[in-house]
């Protein structure tokens, strides 16, 4: 049967490898590999894995007015973030929902000196997010009167004035190479090293012939990097770092991971009827700006969210699932967003939303587990934290 | 690959007469069960004493990643569950048709076998839906 599903430029590595192929954000991805989800959580715990995320999107922002649009729809601040540093942020409704969360990345200013952007959607958001910033660019950026198809056409880009979006998601590659022995092994493929790319930092790179950028960036807790790369030069690098010892790994992994970090995916921890002060991701909002959704978000962090994330955990292994209820004598209290097995922890963990009275650390819920009423407890996140080593404890 | 000696479901369990005049057998899920849920981390399973019913549920299997349904390819009475899965779930991976089995039945109606599915037809049933 022929799939509607996008293929990433590493669909024939993985079949070739025998990864299970699944849907997911309308592509067709690598659940896993024959070794299964629990090795390949270990091998990214403990020495490499390699991921293909080149299903979230690749996004270019550029123009003489890139910095003042991306500081109206981002909760980061683009103005004060230096060429060659990325920034995790959110990009919310006018109700202070997120459409997405995301990381950006500030390039170089192009050839006439105007400031640029890369920045990464989710897989299953791409277009919501173009179809956004085609609608705020129409509305604030001076490009009213030629609104934008939604989503724009492949690859045409959306022109305002002053802003110019180019989806490059389907001439590229993204990787991730994670875990403690990750950023040794791309050192190794680059041709000047990689020195001094410090957490959140990007530097242009060449790895196997092939122009790329690597951010110190990633989606599991460890250490590591993501590099963007030509769509035609992804299997080698793919192969490259395979050969180093990085062990391929698949979506499920991935979901374990950041689980287990404590990281939100959103549809699961964050929606558009969910804020990044519900999600306890205040953190990432600049509030020393204007954006769409920051009186929202002033209010509620005023006032109080009606709910807000947190840990769970419970002995044993049979996991704790999105969408169980939570109660406490029979009321609820709340609903599980994530859950699995941990295999780093060896104890069954997820998250979820919970009224702030019962938020706190070591407070007891029920959880409905399918027509059974089990204990699980409250806990801070993330549930893992790398172990640090001395150079990065001395660098604070 | 699925045993001759056998009889599946299509919800992809199996089970072995291992002494007809007791009416006695051993359950467990296949390879392909096995192989399409991936690691297996927990089983819930019904109790020494309990009924379990022709095609009814017996109880859940979690993976890492999902939760599945177990069904009784038969009516009876459970006179054993394996108990090294508590410890070591991952034996139904490892070795489905053997060790991994998950529980022993008394039958009370061995002539449910007939609805089942020989070893020939599971395994093309299998080639069919996947």
């Amino acid at each position: 049967m022929d799939s509607v599903n996008l293929r990433t430029p590493l669909y024939d590595t993985h079949v070739a490898l025998g990864g299970r192929m699944v849907p997911f954000g309308g592509w067709d991805m690598p659940v896993q590999y024959p070794s299964g989800i629990i090795a390949e959580v270990r091998a990214v715990r403990t020495g490499a894995g390699l991921f293909d995320v080149s299903h979230m999107g690749r996004v270019y922002i550029s123009g003489p007015s890139a910095t003042a649009f991306l500081d109206t729809v981002l909760t980061g601040s683009a103005a004060t973030l230096e060429v060659g540093r990325a920034r995790y942020c959110m990009i919310c409704n006018e109700r202070g929902g997120v459409i997405d969360d995301t990381i950006f990345y500030r390039l170089q200013p192009d050839s006439d000196g105007n400031d640029r952007y890369l920045l990464i959607p989710n897989a299953g958001n791409r277009h919501r997010v173009l179809d956004w910033f085609g609608l705020v660019i129409g509305q604030r950026f001076g490009d009213r009167g030629h609104p934008h198809p939604s989503p724009p056409p492949e690859g045409e880009g959306i022109k305002g004035l002053g802003v110019t979006i180019d989806d490059q998601t389907m001439q590229s590659s993204l990787l991730a190479c994670q875990g403690p022995a990750a950023l040794g092994m791309a050192r190794g493929l680059a041709e000047d090293g990689l020195d001094g790319l410090r957490p959140f930092a990007w530097t242009n790179a060449r790895m196997c012939s092939a122009d790329v950028l690597v951010g110190r960036t990633g989606y599991t807790g460890e250490d590591g990097v993501e590099i963007l790369a030509p769509a035609s030069a992804a299997p080698a690098i793919w192969t490259a770092l395979t050969a180093a010892g990085a062990v391929p790994c698949g979506l499920g992994a991935r979901d374990v991971l950041r689980t287990e970090a404590g990281l939100p995916l959103h549809g699961h921890e964050l929606d558009e009827a969910t804020t990044p002060v519900e999600a306890q991701l205040e953190r990432f909002v600049d509030f020393s700006k204007d954006f769409i959704g920051r009186d929202a978000l002033a209010e509620q962090r005023a006032n109080g969210a009606k709910l807000t994330l947190v840990g769970l955990r419970m002995p044993g292994r049979s996991a704790p699932r999105a969408t169980y209820a939570l109660s406490v004598l029979g009321f609820p209290a709340g609903q599980v967003t994530s859950g699995c097995y941990s295999p780093t922890l060896d104890t069954s963990l997820g998250m979820g939303y919970v009224f702030p009275e019962y938020s706190r650390p070591g407070t007891v819920l029920e959880m409905d587990k399918r027509g059974l009423v089990e204990e699980i407890t409250v806990t801070a996140l993330p549930h893992y934290r790398r172990p640090r080593t001395a150079r990065a404890r001395r660098r604070g | 690959m699925n045993p001759n000696d056998r009889s599946y479901t299509r919800e992809h369990e199996w089970i072995v007469i291992e002494d007809a005049d007791a009416r006695r057998a051993l359950v467990g899920i296949t390879h392909f069960a096995q192989d399409q849920l991936g690691d297996i981390v927990y089983f819930e399973l019904p109790k020494v004493g309990d009924s379990v019913s022709h095609l009814g549920k017996m109880g859940e299997v979690e993976s890492v990643k999902a939760v599945s349904d177990l069904y009784s390819p038969v009516s009876g009475e459970v006179i054993e569950v394996n108990a090294a899965l508590a410890d070591r779930p991952e034996l139904t991976n490892e070795d489905p048709f053997g060790e991994g089995w998950l529980i022993r039945v008394t039958m009370s109606d061995a002539s449910e076998l007939d609805t089942l599915l020989s070893a020939e037809e599971y395994t093309a049933y299998v080639a069919e839906q996947h």
